[in-house]
């Protein structure tokens, strides 16, 4: 809420937000920069956690070092960064379940009721898997089939 | 399973393989090769007349060999689809065709022929399960040598009701029920030395189940389990197993040391009881192995086909072990159950139900939105020279080379490695998001202080960087002065990119990326191994030494080799003089005036 202040107060077009890594949270802050009406993409993000602070304990001085330039580098490269917009393409509703055990049967099961069209491969010749050769089963000891 | 045999929405391919899979999230194409069966599965009644008559008797694989069946057989009384099958390898083909005329409906066919079918799928999920460990490898627990040492499958068909004895427990050397069984934990699991080093989750529980059917049929039977730990840590579990003490099954702390047989076939088991520090002999009339799991044998040429990665131990890697358990990197694969990690059937059943909502929140909208990030073609500087098209692994670019038409980048296949836009010689592709100008502002801004003292390091998203991610994750500490940029792929790693960090005066570059066969964009990192190659041939020729440009293969689980790489490169940058340093930009200059 805070950047979405920052962002209308100061008229920003472009943001660098120096925390963690950007395969966790780029997305969120993606999300963050459509709320506030800027392009998701006009977004660059230093990695200050995962590749800096966890990983250079030892070392404040240097971690810190390396943070200023982690996010010098993200200024620089955010500047020059551009508007883009997402594409939508149809998309096919069917999903492909490879395997027949307990897990694909479930997952074929759920999306089936669900609605959608499922194709299952299982290589042997019947579905069941592992579990249609078990006994019985724990913690409820009932039978598996 | 019969549910799922007879839903409208499930199509079953059984006795079938995927052979490839084209195409990206949303859509993708997939080809499914589909053995001949030999009888018409719609037609089958299951009667089993043909059965009856066929002369060919083979070990039945259901029942781990403890019974046969014949050429054509039915897998199971419950299969599903409910039809009998020829395994045309035990078959005594066209000679004997009298499973042919012993059915009434004529729906053996000996000529049908393997199909391959083609199938559009917006999402896949990822279930192919487990293999269990091959015990022969352990040869101190005799499975080879005596008949008395079972599986703990072996054993769970036996104790079927609808298995080979009819669920009598009997020794398969003399057919006489057990005084006493004894179990052996581990069985191919937390091991350095044979199978593998992980848990494989469910063997303690499954065998505490045994010794609850055992005590429940046969009160009076001696029970004894051999294990490291039990782990009961689910729910209802603990109480498992004080149900299994309290009915007198003992637990000897210490996994044996050797099994022999006695003449009346006993087996001897001797044992370490790390509870007491004593070397003790244990005489059981049969021993079940607890077996461990190993990932199902097509999971590396599925991981290869899709594009996928795989932990240390061979099992898929999930997007994040936490907040993305059943996602894979790629966008619309999904995983479930044991293909992933060993785990039991209700942890199984919760990540089927969980990867089957994971397709549908990406399937609901009926549309998908793909990423911008792609290339883009500036048709005044394209020569029409093909080089694109040919590196490009989606055959997402067309470039007629004859009419010298610029090429076209068709977006909704391209995935946006960057390959293109590095092989291009002549400054044609604007890599949308990843330009060069965007990644040579990082490197100028990362080397304009004190360059020689740092370590610039191109990562892709996938593998590499994740990697140092994970190193993050894991607490590794490595040298503070590496500076990562990220790129989508190391394919995209252009060599003016190095050339300029050179120029600008970096002591080391490090250019990272998945391992062969892991690409997150099918094959693109071959083409930066082609190019690092010959930046290094340049470097040679140009006296420049080669060996301060290095690529490294480092994988999203790999933090630990993140970490060691990064050590090295320090090492590797403190070799490097400042004269060298000097050197290199002045030879690099002067190229540059030349060119």
């Amino acid at each position: 809420m805070e950047m979405l202040e920052d962002i209308g107060d100061n008229n920003l077009d472009r943001i660098v937000v120096a925390s963690c890594s950007p395969r966790l949270h780029e997305p969120t802050f993606r999300q963050m920069m459509k709320k506030a009406g800027l392009n998701p993409y006009m977004l660059e993000m230093a990695n200050l956690r995962e590749q800096c602070s966890w990983v250079h304990m030892n070392e404040p001085e240097a971690a810190t070092a390396k943070a200023e330039d982690l996010v010098k580098m993200a200024v620089a490269r955010v500047g020059l960064l551009w508007p883009l917009t997402e594409e939508i393409v149809p998309l096919t509703k069917r999903t492909l379940v490879i395997g027949g055990g307990i897990a694909g049967i479930q997952a074929a099961l759920d999306l089936a009721d669900t609605g959608y069209e499922v194709a299952m491969v299982e290589k042997s010749p019947s579905i069941g898997g592992m579990m249609a050769q078990i006994d019985k089963t724990f913690p409820t000891m009932d039978c598996s089939i | 399973m019969a549910d799922a045999g007879r839903h409208p929405n499930i199509t079953l391919y059984t006795s079938s393989e995927v052979a490839d899979v084209k195409g990206f999230v949303g859509n993708f194409n997939v080809r499914i090769l589909k053995k001949a069966r030999y009888v018409d599965e719609a037609a089958c009644t299951a009667c089993g007349d043909c059965a009856k008559v066929c002369p060919a008797v083979f070990p039945d694989e259901f029942n781990m060999g403890l019974s046969s069946r014949r050429a054509i057989y039915m897998p199971f009384p419950q299969a599903v689809p409910s039809s009998y099958v020829i395994n045309m390898n035990d078959c005594l083909g066209h000679g004997c065709s009298k499973c042919a005329d012993a059915c009434l409906k004529k729906c053996i066919h000996f000529h049908m022929s393997d199909e391959d079918i083609q199938v559009n799928v917006g999402s896949i999920v990822v279930a192919t399960g487990l293999e269990p460990y091959d015990p022969r490898e352990m040869d101190e627990y005799g499975y080879t040598r005596y008949d008395n040492v079972l599986t703990s499958l072996e054993f769970e068909r036996m104790v079927n009701a609808g298995g080979p004895t009819q669920g009598a427990l009997v020794r398969p050397g003399d057919r006489k029920r057990p005084a006493s069984v004894g179990f052996i934990q581990c069985v191919g699991s937390r091991s350095r030395q044979k199978g593998g080093i992980y848990c494989s989750n469910i063997c303690c529980m499954n065998t505490i189940k045994s010794t609850l059917v055992l005590k429940e049929h046969y009160p009076d039977m001696v029970v004894k389990v051999f294990y490291i730990d039990i782990r009961a840590f689910g729910k209802g579990f603990e109480d498992l197993y004080n149900r299994s003490r309290s009915l007198g099954v003992q637990y000897v702390r210490g996994l044996p040391g050797s099994v022999e047989e006695l003449p009346d076939g006993t087996m001897r088991v001797a044992v370490e009881n790390t509870s007491t520090g004593r070397v003790e002999y244990h005489d059981l009339s049969m021993l079940v192995l607890a077996l461990g799991m190993k990932p199902s044998s097509g999971t590396r040429k599925l991981q290869e086909m899709m594009g996928l990665q795989l932990t240390s131990d061979g099992f898929f890697l999930e997007a994040h072990p936490k907040l993305q358990p059943v996602d894979a990197a790629t966008r619309g694969i999904f995983y479930a159950g044991c293909a992933e990690s060993p785990k039991d059937i209700k942890d199984s059943v919760t990540q089927g139900s969980a990867a089957a909502i994971r397709a549908v929140r990406l399937m609901h909208r009926g549309v998908i939105t793909t990423e911008p990030i792609t290339s883009m073609i500036m048709e005044a500087h394209c020569v029409s020279c093909g080089r694109c098209a040919q590196v490009c692994p989606y055959n997402a670019i067309t470039v007629d080379t004859k009419k010298k038409t610029p090429a076209v980048v068709n977006t909704a296949a391209c995935a946006g490695c960057g390959t293109c836009a590095a092989e291009c010689g002549f400054g044609a592709i604007v890599m949308n998001h990843f330009t060069d100008e965007q990644i040579t502002s990082q490197t100028d801004m990362l080397l304009a202080e004190n360059p020689a003292d740092k370590i610039l390091a191109f990562a892709c998203n996938w593998c590499s960087y994740a990697g140092a991610d994970y190193a993050g994750v894991s607490r590794l500490q490595y040298p503070a002065n590496v500076r990562l940029i990220r790129t989508m792929c190391s394919g995209r790693v252009d060599e003016e990119f190095i050339w300029h960090a050179f120029e600008k005066g970096a002591p080391v570059v490090l250019v990272s990326g998945c391992h062969i066969g892991d690409c997150h964009y099918i094959d693109a990192n071959h083409w930066t191994v082609k190019r690092i190659e010959k930046v290094h041939k340049k470097m040679e020729k140009l006296g420049i030494r080669k060996d301060r440009l290095r690529l490294e293969w480092i994988s999203a689980a790999e933090g630990i080799r993140f970490a060691g790489v990064m050590n090295d490169m320090e090492d590797l940058r403190r070799s490097v003089t400042n004269e060298e340093i000097a050197d290199t930009i002045r030879i690099l200059k002067e190229r540059k005036k030349k060119n």
